[in-house]
């Protein structure tokens, strides 16, 4: 195991003469809940495509568990499971089966991976749905099925991009206890939202990125402090300017 | 590489063609329903109605010594099943019959045909001796069946007139047999049509790869797998097996579909072997297009358009249309041509399975069909994720 989970030294992506992410540097530990907040565009998703090994950077180097995404993007793709913000999923196959097939990718043994599909669904309340297609389901049962297709590998390293837009408060609560129960197991885990309240809750460490550019990065009770803000809401406001509500 | 993935995978689009109705209907229902249409509608069901053709005849070697030989021609003619003779007195009415659409085909035999046949037997090793003359033929170009088959039909009515029936019967150290071309006496249009079928049901799968792909890339499922252990090879592998394995269900179900309304291909085990093997093959031409259509198309409707620039000359060029003149050029480039080239000669010549022109036709498709995945494959990884 590496010393950090995830290494990020002066990241650079440019789209054409678009720059999504802009010199980026950070360092994640070992079960750390590591947010990443900003408002669309800001480049969250962007850095979390970078990590997962689907784009390249164009300057600028980061490792995921001491491997290198542009060198070793095979070792990478062992370790981590991503939890994508648009929810991929096969309609056709039940949920049972969506996230089963994510296990196969990851070779996780036939008998484990039967037992760990049980444990993850009951975990997460689907376990009356979960033999449906996944044609048939809400957006917030999708989400849930998408985020446990991303953790049926028990990956160390966890890239979950807004793993709760679209649920109902239930189901998103339901969603951070599991969250929560990741990070006691050691995982490093990246989570992108536009909810402060989420990371707020959740998060150990948060980045506010604006434009590309890392702008803030400290614990939430720590910015809050330093800002004298009464939640991360208003220290994004005072840092950017800009009115936000409890999406972006 | 690992077989399991791969597997997995497989599954996965094998439960997509069980599940989902529009491609369960296009890649099972589909050759089911057009086996049994076509069946019914040109004679296949209930034993059908056996083809026969309405020819116009013109006998020009009446007079002189040797018209023993055309009056047997006549014979011949007349007496097969296949062929309702109508004699005409003259070239010019019989011709109008033919414009007209009254008849098939009009068949002139020429004054000489007799000494013609006798000049062969005088002097069989030196054809300076022989005296030519020819038969004119004439067919209805409007009609497809007429077009395919009264050549072959006359050839062999013309082999039996000059060689006999079965063998030769003139004692030679070398026996010659004469051509058994087609069982003709039982043959329906359905028997032409029937080895199109194959190849027919087998290319819309090209549609269904380049749907396919083209969704799963939208959908971001490509880029999902990519974030996972899977390696591109091993999902390439997958696409092309599992529509491999609904070509198999394919042959299967038109079979069996074609035996349920009484066809018999003149062929054995080995033949119907030998049809599996093929259409395997052009699984692999269909999923190379399927891959290139996808490559090149935005989104999946755009992969439906693009998929019928394959589809439509395959289907025209290479299952049931008569081949001749342009055509017959073109169909060289179609690999649905050799799938079909190959059936018909196991179906309906009842060639054995040793026969070379199908195993020439069989590493034709295979040889394409790899290419294609390669160039698909290349293609795909090139340009097709973005």
């Amino acid at each position: 195991m590496s010393e950090s989970a995830i290494e990020i030294i002066n990241l650079t992506k440019r789209f054409d003469d678009i720059t999504a992410v802009d010199n980026l540097s950070l360092k994640i530990g070992w079960g750390e809940l590591f947010g990443i907040l900003g408002p669309n565009g800001a480049g969250k998703s962007t850095a979390i495509n970078v990590l997962s090994t689907l784009l390249e950077p164009t300057e600028g180097s980061a490792t995921v568990d001491g491997y290198d995404v542009v060198f070793d993007p095979d070792n990478v793709r062992k370790v981590i499971g991503v939890c994508p913000q648009e929810p991929a999923f096969y309609p056709y196959l039940t949920g049972e089966e969506n996230i089963t097939l994510m296990g196969e990718m990851h070779l996780v043994p036939k008998g484990v991976l039967r037992e760990r599909v049980k444990t993850l669904v009951e975990k997460i309340g689907m376990e009356d749905h979960i033999k449906r297609r996944a044609k048939t389901y809400s957006g917030g049962m999708i989400r849930r099925v998408s985020m446990l297709m991303a953790l049926i590998s028990d990956p160390k390293i966890a890239l979950l991009d807004e793993p709760t837009v679209a649920m109902d408060p239930k189901s998103r609560h339901a969603v951070w206890d599991f969250i929560r129960e990741l990070k006691t197991q050691g995982k490093a885990i990246i989570l992108t939202t536009h909810y402060m309240e989420e990371a707020q809750e959740l998060c150990d460490r948060v980045a506010i990125i604006d434009e590309g550019q890392l702008i803030e990065l400290g614990a939430p009770t720590n910015l809050m402090q330093k800002h004298q803000a009464k939640n991360l809401e208003e220290v994004f406001l005072k840092l950017t300017g800009k009115k936000l509500g409890e999406e972006f | 590489m690992n077989l399991r993935r791969i597997l997995a995978l497989t599954n996965k689009d094998l439960k997509k063609t069980s599940r989902e109705p529009a491609v369960l209907f296009l890649l099972i229902v589909f050759p089911i329903v057009l086996t049994i249409i076509f069946g019914f509608a040109f004679g296949g069901i209930g034993g059908g109605t056996t083809t026969s053709f309405d020819v116009g005849l013109l006998n020009l070697d009446v007079t002189g010594p040797q018209t023993q030989w055309s009056d047997s021609f006549v014979d011949n003619l007349t007496s097969s099943e296949v062929f309702v003779i109508h004699d005409f007195d003259d070239n010019t009415t019989g011709q109008a019959a033919l414009l007209q659409g009254n008849l098939d085909a009009f068949i002139v035999i020429p004054a000489g045909f007799g000494d013609s046949i006798e000049s062969y037997y005088s002097a069989p090793s030196d054809p300076s001796a022989w005296t030519n003359t020819s038969i004119g033929l004439y067919v209805d170009g409007g009609s497809l069946m007429a077009v395919s088959a009264v050549p072959a039909l006359v050839q062999k009515e013309l082999m039996d007139t000059i060689f006999g029936s079965e063998s030769m019967t003139i004692s030679l150290p070398i026996e010659i047999k004469s051509p058994a071309l087609v069982e003709s006496s039982t043959l329906s249009q359905w028997d032409f049509m029937a080895p199109g079928i194959f190849a027919f049901a087998a290319i819309f799968l090209t549609m269904i790869v380049a749907q396919s792909m083209t969704y799963e890339r939208d959908e971001g499922l490509l880029k999902r797998l990519r974030t996972t252990p899977a390696s591109s090879s091993e999902y390439m592998i997958s696409q092309t097996l599992s529509n491999m394995a609904i070509a198999v269900v394919q042959v299967a179900l038109v079979l069996a579909s074609a035996y349920a309304i009484g066809y018999r291909p003149a062929t054995g085990p080995a033949g119907i072997g030998f049809t599996f093997l093929i259409s395997l093959a052009f699984a692999l031409v269909a999923v190379g297009f399927g891959l290139i259509a996808a490559t090149v198309s935005k989104s999946a409707d755009v992969a439906t358009g693009i998929s019928f620039i394959f589809i439509m000359p395959q289907m025209f060029f290479g299952t049931f249309m008569p081949l001749g003149g342009a055509t017959e050029v073109i169909a060289q480039f179609m690999p649905s041509k050799y799938i079909t080239d190959a059936l018909t000669t196991l179906f309906l010549r009842g060639a054995p399975i040793t026969s070379t022109i199908i195993w020439f036709d069989l590493a034709v498709v295979s040889i394409v069909g790899l290419f294609l995945i390669g160039l698909g494959i290349a293609l795909f990884e090139r340009f097709g994720y973005k």
